[in-house]
């Protein structure tokens, strides 16, 4: 009995991959939609099992099925046995490592759940702990010190919220994960649940991930049916009710504050903080709100024990990271590797270099609010506090590769551009220097008055970094001087 | 099917009531009426006060707020390229240009038959340049992909 595997998630389906299980059904073998091991460019991945061996194809198109399932791996678009793909194999999966394996709805549904049922808040929150987890969404916050707060801190009803606003260009880990394998996610917050008293919680996804809304609610519809969500986990007593609530198109919603008052129904303003959510958060409430990959990691954690994760990694950085490589790259895709691996190592050794053949004159790390750095920088290990010292920040884990046709002017353009796109409005600097930035990289763009406006950015910069509400506008300066300092040739021509 | 003025009112107040006890149902709700209708129009936003007790100010200041709340109708065929750094690194500015020469219609414009909008990251990035055509999602997109999507 052959079995195709095909993916159904984004960036299979983007490529092509219903054409290609249909034609995989025409061909009369069994298919299984999965996720995606995240080998994007190889994307659609077909798997073929037969006979014990279960061997994966890239970039099949529907009229390459039928020689796919004849030839096996004499066909050459044969990658290999999964198990043994080079791209697959040098990477330490603990949040990733069952999706793609088989239909997200049909993966075990919990991992650990019924021992942490047993178990009590203080000794979940130490494992927590012990691990060293810090947020996967960007600020690499301590997660025990969050979860301990929200425990701490006396209220009716407290909430859990995930942030799934991944709005970040250059990432795609928290869509990967929701598509792929739902139940880690729901597993990872019911436990968060059971840590620290919250009984309900939300998940903020953003609407430009429409198949992932559609897989996580099924998943939730099951989670409810088998007991595993509700008002008696398990036979345990213990209650945990999750949502899953949509977006409607606002980057600065994945910041914390303002996805909160979006979930209230409100504008996605920020708010200013002190009081931070996990004192006084959805509603005013204890609120523990994290990152997708941060939840997914809590499963894992539990179940091997916080020392084990937190022998992974480089000091203060602990246990794996999801790295995302996109952008002018041979290889990207998703990365989940232990930190301390250089940035040469993701982008020339899983990456392969450009995808247009170019040498590589850039990368931007951490989202459309990340650093702009040239290669002389890319023998730094990936950890927190390594990439912190080039004035740099990991963020969520992209990198985005840059060949030498890049200009960075244009870049530094486009950054205060997204921040005028994007803001919420509510602070000066954030609302008006955006704007101004970008009329006067516009006006160094023309060459007018180069050395007058290059120092009008750097007082405008400083302005927005230490006087901005929030993030938005603190961080668009990095991008901004970030290719200033590296690459100025390209603002004074 | 054209529905007059009150049974457009009483699909509006139906979603809206459906909604009003929900978390975050506000927003739900104007979602779903975009959805459903394509926009949420002024006296949509009325009705949708007078539901949940909010001033018209309030609810107009969300719709203004989010992207998705489009408050004009919107043509059968809805292109939305993105723009963001991954997909720029591969030509996303050329592609765009091009897109726009092709339809007639400029970036954030739209005619009878089609709109065009910038996105900001599908989640595509390691297969750039991205586009999305009426919800489905499009990888290393091109003119012809683009083309067949919207024939199909």
């Amino acid at each position: 009995m052959t079995t195709a595997y095909v993916p159904l998630d984004t960036a299979a389906v983007a490529a092509g991959a219903d054409a290609v299980e249909a034609a995989a059904e025409a061909a009369g073998v069994t298919v299984v939609r999965t996720g995606s091991r995240g080998m994007c460019w190889a994307e659609p991945v077909v798997e073929v099992e037969d006979r014990g061996r279960r061997l994966a194809f890239g970039n099949v198109g529907p009229a390459d099925v039928p020689a796919v399932i004849q030839q096996g791996d004499r066909h050459p678009k044969c990658l290999g046995e999964v198990g043994e793909i080079d791209y697959l194999q040098r990477q330490t999966r603990t949040v990733f490592d069952r999706v793609g394996g088989g239909h997200p709805l049909e993966l075990p549904k919990t991992t650990v759940l019924g021992e942490c049922l047993d178990r009590d808040p203080e000794s979940l929150i130490a494992e927590i702990e012990t691990s060293g987890l810090r947020g996967r969404g960007g600020a690499g916050f301590p997660a025990h010190i969050k979860w301990r707060t929200v425990f701490d801190t006396p209220g009716q009803q407290k909430y859990i919220v995930c942030n799934a606003d991944e709005g970040d260009s250059g990432t795609f880990a928290d869509r990967i994960l929701m598509e792929g394998d739902p139940y880690r996610l729901i597993e990872g917050m019911t436990i968060a649940g059971l840590a620290t008293g919250a009984t309900k919680g939300y998940v903020y996804l953003r609407s430009e991930y429409p198949i992932a809304a559609r897989i996580f609610q099924a998943a939730l519809d099951k989670a409810y049916a088998d007991n595993l969500l509700g008002g008696d986990i398990l036979g345990s007593g213990k209650a945990f009710d999750l949502e899953l609530f949509i977006g409607a198109g606002a980057y600065i919603c994945g910041e914390e504050t303002s996805l909160l008052e979006s979930l209230e129904g409100k504008r996605g303003e920020i708010r200013v903080k002190p009081p931070v959510p996990a004192i006084s958060g959805l509603f005013g409430a204890p609120t523990l709100v994290h990152n997708v990959i941060s939840f997914a990691a809590v499963p894992a954690i539990m179940g091997n024990g916080g020392r084990w994760y937190a022998d992974m990694g480089v000091g203060r950085s602990t246990g794996t990271m999801a790295f995302q490589l996109a952008g002018n790259v041979q290889r990207g895709g998703l990365i989940e590797v232990p930190f301390g691996i250089t940035i040469d190592e993701i982008v020339n050794g899983f990456g392969g270099g450009t995808r247009s053949g170019r040498p590589i004159r850039t990368i931007q790390i951490g989202g459309p609010l990340g650093a702009y750095l040239s290669p002389e920088e890319f023998d730094t290990p990936l950890t927190y506090e390594a990439i912190a010292e080039l004035g740099a920040g990991i963020g969520h884990g992209g990198i985005v590769v840059f060949d030498d046709t890049v200009d960075l002017a244009r870049q530094a353009h486009y950054a205060f551009e997204f921040c005028e796109v994007e803001s919420c409005g509510k602070c000066t600097p954030c609302r008006l220097g955006s704007v101004r930035g970008k009329e006067t990289v516009a006006g160094i763009i023309e060459g007018r008055d180069v050395e007058q406006k290059l120092t009008i950015i750097e007082d405008l910069c400083e302005v927005m970094e230490s006087a901005s509400l929030c993030q938005m506008g603190g961080m668009t300066p990095i991008p901004v001087m970030s290719a200033i300092k590296r690459f100025p040739e390209d603002f004074r021509r | 099917m054209a529905k007059t003025d009150s049974e457009s009112d009483d699909l509006v107040r139906e979603i809206a009531r459906r909604h009003l006890n929900r978390v975050g149902g506000v927003l739900v709700a104007l979602r779903e009426i975009v959805g459903r209708r394509g926009h949420v129009s002024r006296t949509d936003e009325h009705v949708v006060a007078d539901v949940f007790n909010l001033s018209r100010a309030e609810v107009r200041g969300i719709v203004s707020f989010y992207h998705d709340l489009k408050t004009t109708p919107q043509p059968p065929v809805q292109i939305r390229v993105c723009q963001a750094e991954a997909c720029q690194s591969v030509g996303a500015r050329h592609l765009t240009r091009r897109v726009e020469a092709e339809l007639g219609v400029k970036l954030g414009e739209a005619n009878d038959f089609v709109s065009l909008d910038a996105v900001y990251c599908l989640g595509l990035c390691a297969q750039a340049p991205s586009m999305m055509v009426n919800g489905r999602p499009l990888a290393r997109a091109d003119l012809r992909d683009l083309a067949e999507e919207i024939s199909a």
